[in-house]
């Protein structure tokens, strides 16, 4: 059966790389006692598979994970068994059980929302964030390739206001294949040290979203 | 000091602009906190970085039962990357524990683990980081007491100027009793000097401050004094009568180790005798775990950190009475749920490879043989005697059942080597390959990881020179010139490196003053290869006015004093200068198992191997009641031999 687990990275997990939150999530299920399916052939790997890598130094509230178990279990015993086993730095929000056929969670992934919270005040905070905006394009490059970073930008606004001591704004970036936006490069766009800026991934969106399967295994 | 808040505001901003941060956020599956106002505070401290101290079994053991006690708790500590030294200095931020990010200046103990000896300048500055004198005497009631153990400080001397007390031998069982001992000293309110004198009343504890050392005009040790009558010398090694079992609540990291395993021991000590190798004259005597006890201890291990690797821990796993019941019951029960496990030093026979191969389970790497030297005149020299053709046999089986490359330890510049016994490495380890040739063809693969030897205090080679870098280099040439072409590879050490190894492990008091001025002038890190100083070092024996090659490339006579003479392993320095002599014509000693060649450990401890019969120790039982502890003149002859 494929299970879909919607859970937090935080505080202490934030540090933690993409490959090795990979390696918590299979060392979690084993702990848990769940029967996680491998894949065939010479070198077995689990099967899970994570929406979208979440940088290093990120915290997030909603990531995403597909695990495969060889066997049919109820979703409340592997709810119940996943919280005691998953460490400090993993919360689970909600479990799922999702089709077989079901695409990929990072094919059909559209965008991702960010809430930065910058540790020093950031002066003139909302016409930095108007200056970003009214730009008709931003060019940047990375890894030898230009890109418009202003096209990847779906939404920008301020969650405080200029007078708060603690400024954070909320942005949407595109995260499809090939077009991804990267938070830092937003603060820096905004002229800010992206040294001074707490990110935490709010939202991930999806085209077409399948929901969960009832009990009985059939699609809502 | 700073607080606890204070420190982790600070690492807001240093976090970010490190290189694997991850290493000093702490907040681990199983990571224990505890109540910081009401318990005796110790911080266990792996002086190397996060990704190495992290798979140190000893201090994994220690956090356990520490932190299963009512009242004390253990927290961690780690040397931090030479970047986030700058960091935490620029911040002037002190050390701190991964768990609640105390500094470590903080703590009532602060434990350090010293296994080798290419960790004592990172000792020193992490004290300095902790904000904490590095000079013992310049400590005061308001300092946490500095201890260390581990292996290298069964030779102590060297760093007997910047820790308070030296655990010698097992730490099971004597940190409580040194818990114990501070938490009544801390209640009292007593100075330091008398909590130092009641810890000297422990067995298994050793206080450097108590003791003076004596020299002869020509530089040579001549004894050691120790200042209060009741003061003990020598000091007995402590060891544990029957092994508890096994710690299974593994702190498990978010980021990569160097080893991502549930480690248990399945065995201590070693009865085989290698006559360079020091943990198998100082772990002596051979106790071992019940085959039932390993296998619930896996189950544990499994259920408490999800690892996906077992390693089966020992000096030499084919010596394990039940190895193959062992081996099969762990192959019945967990091999089908993708583990995989290791089982480390095993003997170059067949049989090895029938072992490995109820363990292969999913993975299969190289398959690892220690045949240590080349010849038959060099393994008898050494004590590992195993012929040419058992070797070449148990290569052909290992490329029989499918493994495609093996791995042969060598070590060079042992007693009397000569460059013959060297080109006959090359020699063998071309032999294996054709064997694994006629077998498996070109896919056949031969890895030579060749070490350089160094003598080691309490070893019946304590006596003998080192190899000076010049040989060594000679050797190396000589192998690497040999050891080239398809399906070959070498590994070999840096021969500076060696060097420092060598002088530390044989060295005095004196030489903690070229460690502290190492240290000054920037010496770290010495155990990586690529922050290594040789020239710090020469530096630092220079302005002490010491001469580095005194230490190494001498040969002792048989009758000199030693540094380390008064640290006592139970094994008697009459055993090991016979065995020396022995070993100079030739002559080998067979597996202990068979025959007792009364080494010392079991009049020194006759009373807890009369309360501990049987299968345990792999020692002879005592029958005698006329043995007592510590009685060093007792006639061998009244031992029953084992069976």
């Amino acid at each position: 059966m494929r299970i879909r687990i919607n859970f937090a990275k935080t505080e202490a997990m934030r540090y933690t790389s993409h490959l090795d939150l990979h390696r918590t999530l299979e060392r979690t299920i084993r702990r848990a006692a769940l029967p996680l399916a491998y894949s065939q052939g010479f070198r077995p790997h689990p099967r899970i598979n994570l929406a979208c890598a979440l940088p290093l130094g990120f915290t997030s509230e909603c990531e995403f994970a597909d695990i495969w178990l060889e066997t049919k279990l109820p979703l409340d015993s592997i709810r119940t068994s996943l919280a005691a086993a998953s460490p400090p730095g993993i919360s689970i929000n909600f479990i799922e059980h999702v089709l077989l056929d079901l695409p990929a969670l990072q094919s059909s992934l559209l965008a991702a929302e960010y809430q930065i919270t910058f540790m020093s005040p950031i002066p003139d905070l909302s016409r930095r964030i108007e200056n970003v905006l009214e730009s008709t394009s931003l060019p940047r490059i990375r890894h030898g390739k230009t890109y418009d970073l202003r096209s990847l930008i779906s939404e920008l606004k301020p969650l405080t206001s200029d007078s708060d001591p603690l400024q954070s704004i909320l942005v949407q970036l595109s995260a499809m294949e090939g077009a991804t936006g990267r938070p830092e490069e937003v603060v820096l766009a905004m002229g800010a040290d992206p040294h001074e800026a707490r990110v935490h991934r709010v939202q991930l969106i999806f085209n077409n979203y399948q929901r969960s399967l009832p009990s009985n295994g059939n699609p809502i | 000091m700073l607080n606890p808040d204070q420190i982790q505001t600070r690492l807001e901003y240093i976090l970010p602009t490190v290189e694997k941060p991850g290493r000093y956020v702490g907040g681990e599956f199983n990571q224990v906190v505890k109540d910081w106002a009401r318990n005796i505070r110790i911080a266990l401290v792996f002086p190397d970085i996060y990704d190495i101290g992290m798979s140190n079994l000893g201090l994994a053991i220690l956090y356990d039962l520490i932190n299963q006690r009512s009242d004390a708790l253990a927290e961690r500590a780690y040397a931090p990357w030479v970047d986030m030294e700058a960091a935490l200095r620029s911040s002037k931020t002190p050390l701190y524990s991964l768990e609640t990010k105390h500094a470590l200046g903080a703590f009532d103990i602060i434990g350090i683990s010293l296994p080798y000896e290419t960790l004592y300048t990172n000792t020193l500055n992490i004290l300095d980081l902790a904000e904490i004198p590095v000079i013992s005497s310049e400590r005061s009631e308001s300092h946490p007491l500095i201890i260390a153990g581990g292996h290298a400080t069964f030779n102590p001397e060297p760093m007997h100027a910047f820790v308070d007390a030296f655990v010698v031998g097992e730490g099971e069982e004597v940190l409580g009793e040194i818990i114990d001992v501070y938490k009544d000293w801390k209640i009292k309110g007593e100075n330091r000097k008398t909590l130092l004198g009641r810890l000297s009343q422990i067995w298994g504890v050793y206080i450097p401050s108590l003791y003076r050392s004596h020299y002869f005009d020509d530089g040579t040790f001549s004894h050691m004094e120790k200042l209060e009558a009741d003061t003990p010398l020598p000091i007995m090694k402590r060891i544990v009568a029957k092994l508890p079992p096994p710690t299974t609540r593994f702190i498990v990291p978010y980021i990569d180790t160097v080893h991502n395993r549930i480690p248990i021991e399945i065995m201590r000590g070693c009865t085989r005798g290698c006559r360079f190798c020091q943990a198998g004259m100082i772990t002596r005597p051979v106790r071992e775990r019940t085959v039932d006890e390993i296998i619930q201890a896996i189950e544990e291990g499994i259920r408490n950190t999800g690892y996906e690797d077992v390693g089966l821990l020992s000096l030499s796993s084919s010596d394990y009475t039940h190895i193959l019941e062992l081996v099969n019951a762990v192959g019945d029960r967990f091999l089908s749920q993708h583990l995989s496990m290791s089982l480390p030093s095993l003997r170059i026979e067949s049989f090895s490879v029938d072992l490995m191969n109820a363990l292969k389970g999913t993975r299969r790497s190289g398959f690892t043989l220690a045949p240590e030297a080349a010849t038959e005149r060099m393994r008898d020299i050494i004590n590992k005697p195993v012929s040419t053709a058992q070797l070449l046999d148990t290569a052909h089986a290992i490329y029989s059942r499918g493994w495609t490359t093996i791995k042969l330890y060598y070590m060079i510049g042992h007693p009397s080597e000569t460059m013959e016994d060297v080109q006959a490495i090359a020699n063998l380890c071309k032999a294996v390959l054709t064997e694994g040739r006629k077998v498996i063809g070109m896919r056949a693969q031969v890895n030579a990881g060749v070490s350089t030897f160094v003598p080691k205090p309490h070893t019946p080679f304590q006596w003998v020179p080192s190899e000076s870098i010049e040989m060594i280099l000679n050797k190396q040439a000589l192998l690497k010139r040999e050891l080239r072409g398809a399906g070959l590879k070498l590994n070999w050490n840096s021969p500076k490196e060696t060097m420092l190894e060598a002088w530390l492990s044989r060295g005095d008091r004196r030489l903690a003053e070229v460690i502290f001025h190492a240290w000054q002038n920037g010496a770290k890190f010495d155990a990586w290869n690529e922050r290594f100083s040789y020239d710090t070092w020469l530096e630092a024996f220079q302005v002490t006015g010491l001469d580095p090659n005194f230490y190494t490339l001498r040969e002792r006579p048989i009758d000199e004093n030693f540094p380390w003479d008064h640290i006592s392993t139970s094994v008697l320095k009459k055993f090991l200068t016979e065995d020396y002599l022995w070993s100079l014509q030739g002559r080998t000693r067979i597996d202990c198992r068979q025959r007792c060649f009364a080494c010392g450990v079991l009049p020194t401890f006759a009373d807890l191997r009369r309360m501990n019969p049987g299968e345990v120790w792999q020692c002879p039982e005592v029958k005698s009641k006329r043995i007592a502890v510590k009685d060093f003149s007792v006639n061998m002859d009244v031992l029953s031999p084992g069976d």
